[in-house]
């Protein structure tokens, strides 16, 4: 039979995104399905952290292998997406002596350069490192910004032809025996970009192939062809800092436990985590004590975490799985290593294989190896590229600095631009029109909203994860409005309407964990001036109600109408119907 | 050596400001002593008396109907509505022609920078010919290179409220901005000062070559609406100098922050301060207090190091709300940090919040509670001093933010908390 694509993708994380992008360069047909924004799932709700292999170097060494080699291949191709700060596993005088040798000769065992600094050295690295840290190892951990990454990989399959649809939830899979041909999906809002307000569609996408990357989802995809996927969801919460506390990444050095890492991040500074098992990925509880444990127990390391502002809290499913049988109690000590699961040999059913585990760092092999074995079904001859090509952003990264102009910014926005778009700076930045800055906290501009629209759509969200626009100090209390501004050339004011509506929803979601002292000020204000000036909250054109606008003032000189202290006729109507009001 | 006044007015907003005016209207000597910015340059410089209920209905076309029907601790139930009649006359008053509204209860729609309609009770001069009541049509200008103001967006919200006239939007390049990321306050300086520009249309100067480009836009409408940037200290000046040339009647459309027509206030306020011979002291924090038998006996504020006594009869507490830090939390409490005035509370934080962006916000109705003096009470009821007032966003038990109740609460317990204080303290 003909099909409509020859390999399906579910899933646009960081796997998703990687396998489309690597199946694509190969020559292979390709149609990627996310249910939501591209990074909705695990990927946008991660740390950041670049691993360098250290954290298991002593638990899980295959996977500290993996990691440094990768980490070595993000930096060369994914320049643009990588900070590399380094990385220092800290001992405090209660933690174990024997767990730092096991940590020291566990590096050196898989190849991760590592060297013992006194506590001395370590605070001249980092200052703010509490005054009795005893000793630590510097390891060449970094940071990596997950949406960018993850974008710059669907960008750049839709270059090779991948066709790549968000807001496309896939909610059956076909299945003809002991075959998979394909999926049943539900558009938001049609095929290609989202727009809002759009009545959505179903489609049948039929597909030679389908890989299922939907991470800790993939238990529910399997389900919908009877196919059992045992991944064990396992959250965590990550608590963001409204500075940079330390510039290196930070993690305490002992055998395991919650509250252990500091990860520096653009403008911010994340702490982590849990580790405690879900069994609904998409309903669990984020807890107060959560955050409050983030900010006592990192204290311990980096003692002005504790009067700190943090800016919001988010939480995060990691898609751990083991094989049948293996009983792992403690979700901490679940392998963090990816399976390879094809259902034609391990269920008998063809066309569908299932990739669970793994993690960020790792997201290009586990492409690789997926690809692999998604062209050895397909009798596909071609080899990965995936290691050798950069990104789009990250080619020619080093002629970048000086083949460019500053265009006309003040240089620190013209510096922050050029550190998010990378190589595309040029192509994104040089136009002829006005370029204000709109996102002041993160210092984005014009031209990065109108490109990041130009990819995404009507979705701020998506526009969001692209540019980092509101993701600062104020959490879009004064930007939001702004960027929803910019869709009005492309779309009309109810579509621009409820995108501004959803990103100050999503924007405060994640604030409610933060709100005391500073961020609960700037809760207040953000509060006040989308209500007060903006009156979003009782605007009438959102919740549909009639004004008699004949009731109200129309000034002392208009003599058309404007009565004086006349009760309006009209006004009880309640404002709870639409729009979110009170 | 204690500095010496009458009344110590604490806090330099709308509040703070209208009670050491009041007080000043008495024989007294009052000191206004305030120690960041104001959040008046947040504020979109309308007052806004009551636009919904606490339940959310409305928009009300008459504050005064439901004045008297607010819950017991509502800072207008305090003070009472005559109270706040008072108040908006002695605005009125302060403001002069500054400020429209006066001729009638009934609350103006204001058209602001979104393209929402705000209840509203009082008005700047320069924002009546675009209330959304008068049914002409109207012509909306936004600039290129201020994001804030998006005007054929704006206009669009404006015909989904129903508003009774057609309105359109353009958006322009302002003449002599080549910067990017100009401050609002340069546009209202080149119309200011009439700059030369030179866009080779013949004009030379600012306000001529603007008027040129809006005229050729111009297709009827008798009204033409800008972003708040014309002029600072020659608004007047400049918005009928671009009447006269356009031949049609102009007007701005409040924005939020940087806010002129909020600074313009600010400014106009300051100036009433001086000539009714308060004495105003900024930039200095007021950081402990001395106290004995339930009675302040001074304030202690730092001067560079330096704990400098301030002594008065009578104190005003008009330090503001969260935004303006009068009111402080922690992970496990919301304090005033100032007195330590008892401040109504869930002990869980996650219960100071609503999930919704705009649900019913706990936290936007804390503050302290007050007797009908306006004396900060304990949570027994007693009141924590004889000789403390407070006035503002301070006050706990109303939403601002949702009843668009912000200025007309600062605007009546400022005005009582002064005349009180006054009274006492001449």
């Amino acid at each position: 039979m003909a099909y409509d694509t020859t390999v399906l993708v579910i899933g646009g994380g960081s796997t998703g995104c990687g396998i489309a992008r690597d199946l694509a360069m190969r020559g292979v047909e390709v149609t990627l399905l996310e249910r939501g924004n591209l990074t909705h799932g695990t990927t946008g709700r991660m740390h950041g952290l670049l691993h360098s292999g250290g954290r298991y170097a002593v638990s899980d060494q295959a996977s500290a292998r993996e990691c440094i080699d990768e980490n070595i291949i993000l930096r060369d191709i994914a320049g643009h997406c990588v900070e590399m700060t380094g990385g220092l596993f800290v001992q405090r005088p209660e933690d174990p002596d024997d767990y730092f040798q096991q940590k020291l000769s566990g590096c050196k065992e898989c190849d991760i350069p590592a060297r013992v600094l006194s506590g001395g050295e370590a605070r001249e690295i980092e200052p703010h490192l509490a005054k009795d840290v005893k000793r630590a190892i510097e390891v060449p951990d970094g940071a990596v910004d997950p949406f960018r990454l993850c974008v710059a990989n669907a960008i750049d399959a839709e270059r090779h032809g991948a066709r790549i649809e968000t807001h496309a939830e896939v909610i059956d899979l076909l299945r003809d025996g002991d075959d998979i041909y394909g999926v049943t999906v539900r558009h938001d809002s049609g095929p290609g970009k989202r727009t809002h307000k759009t009545p959505g569609s179903t489609e049948d996408i039929t597909a030679e192939y389908v890989v299922n990357a939907s991470g800790a989802w993939a238990g529910q995809i399997g389900d919908m062809a009877d196919l059992e996927v045992a991944v064990r969801p396992s959250k965590g919460v990550m608590t963001i800092m409204n500075v940079r506390q330390v510039d290196t990444v930070i993690n305490r050095c002992r055998p395991k436990g919650d509250a252990d890492i500091i990860v520096p991040h653009e403008t911010t500074a994340i702490l982590g985590t849990t580790d405690e098992e879900v069994s609904d990925p998409d309903d669990y509880p984020e807890a107060q004590w959560e955050v409050d444990m983030m900010i006592d127990t990192l204290s311990e390391l980096v003692p002005i975490l504790q009067d700190a502002r943090t800016i919001r809290s988010f939480w995060g499913v990691r898609p751990l799985y083991e094989p049948p049988g293996t009983g792992t109690e403690d979700p901490t000590d679940i392998t963090r290593d990816f399976f390879l699961l094809d259902h034609a040999e391990r269920d008998g059913v063809t066309g569908m294989t299932s990739i669970v585990g793994g993690k960020l760092t790792t997201y290009r092999l586990m492409a690789e190896q997926i690809a692999d074995h998604v062209c050895a079904q397909l009798g596909h001859q071609a080899s990965c590229a995936t290691a050798d090509e950069p990104l789009p952003g990250s080619e020619n990264l080093e002629a970048l600095e000086t083949a460019m102009d500053d265009f006309g910014l003040r240089s620190p926005v013209a510096r922050r631009s050029k550190q998010r778009l990378g190589s595309r700076s040029q192509e994104v930045l040089d136009t002829n029109e006005p370029n204000p800055v709109i996102c002041n906290c993160e210092s984005v501009t014009r031209a990065e909203i109108r490109d990041a629209i130009e990819q995404s759509g009507s979705d701020l969200n998506a526009v969001r994860i692209r540019t980092r626009a509101s993701m600062g100090n104020c959490q879009g209390g004064f930007c939001t409005h702004l960027i929803a501004n910019e869709l009005v050339d492309e779309y009309d004011e109810p579509t621009a309407r409820a995108a501004y509506d959803e990103l100050l929803q999503e924007r405060w979601k994640g604030q409610r964990h933060a709100l005391w002292g500073e961020q609960l000020s700037q809760a207040m204000l953000s509060y006040a001036l989308h209500a007060t000036t903006f009156n979003a909250d009782g605007d009438t054109a959102r919740s549909g109600q009639a004004i008699d606008f004949a009731a109200f003032d129309s000034g002392q000189s208009d003599s058309s109408g404007g009565t004086t202290g006349r009760a309006t006729t009209d006004g009880g109507t309640q404002r709870t119907d639409q729009g979110g009001d009170r | 050596m204690a500095i010496t006044d009458d009344v110590l007015v604490i806090g330099g907003g709308l509040a703070g400001i209208t009670a050491a005016l009041s007080a000043a209207e008495y024989d007294t000597q009052v000191r206004l002593i305030s120690y960041k910015q104001s959040t008046l340059r947040h504020a979109s410089g309308l007052i806004d008396v009551l636009g919904y209920t606490p339940d959310g209905q409305g928009p009300l076309a008459n504050p005064f109907d439901t004045l008297e029907e607010l819950p017991v601790g509502h800072p207008y139930e305090r003070v009472g509505t005559d109270a706040v009649r008072d108040a908006l006359l002695f605005f009125d008053a302060v403001t002069d022609d500054a400020y429209a509204g006066g001729h009638t209860d009934a609350n103006a729609l204001v058209p602001t920078s979104s393209g929402a309609v705000k209840p509203t009770a009082r008005y700047p001069a320069g924002v009546e010919s675009g209330l959304a009541s008068d049914p002409r049509d109207t012509l909306l200008v936004g600039f290129e290179r201020l994001p804030e103001f998006n005007a054929p967006l704006a206009a669009a919200h404006l015909e989904a409220t129903g508003v009774p006239f057609d309105v359109r939007g353009v958006t322009l390049d302002f003449p002599g901005i080549r910067r990017d990321d100009a401050k609002v306050i340069r546009y209202a300086h080149i119309l200011d000062h009439d700059e030369r520009v030179d866009i080779g249309r013949g004009e030379t100067v600012a306000r001529p070559v603007l008027a040129a480009l809006v005229s050729d836009h111009l297709d009827g409408e008798s009204r033409v609406g800008f972003p708040p940037v014309l002029g600072d200290d020659n608004h007047d000046v400049v918005r009928r100098d671009l009447e006269e040339r356009l031949g049609v009647d102009v007007f701005e459309v409040p924005s939020g922050p940087p806010s002129l027509p909020g600074l313009r206030l600010e400014d106009l306020l300051y100036d009433a301060l001086e000539e009714a011979g308060v004495r105003v002291t900024t930039g200095v924090e007021v950081v402990d207090y001395d106290s004995s038998n339930g009675h302040i006996d001074h304030a202690v504020v730092d001067r560079t190091g330096q704990r400098v006594p301030y002594q008065a009869d009578e104190y005003v507490l008009a330090t503001g709300g969260l935004v303006g830090k009068g009111i402080d939390s922690e992970r496990e409490r919301v304090f005033e940090p100032l007195f330590d005035c008892h401040v109504e509370h869930a002990g869980d934080r996650y219960e100071w919040f609503d999930g919704d962006a705009f649900g019913d916000h706990p936290f936007a109705r804390y503050g302290v509670s007050v007797d009908a003096e306006l004396r900060p009470q304990k949570a027994d009821g007693t009141v924590e001093f004889e000789n403390l007032r407070a006035a503002g966003s301070v006050l706990g038990g109303y939403d601002f933010a949702a009843e668009k109740s912000g200025s007309g609460v600062s605007l009546a317990t400022g005005f009582i908390a002064g005349v009180r204080a006054g009274e006492v303290g001449q």
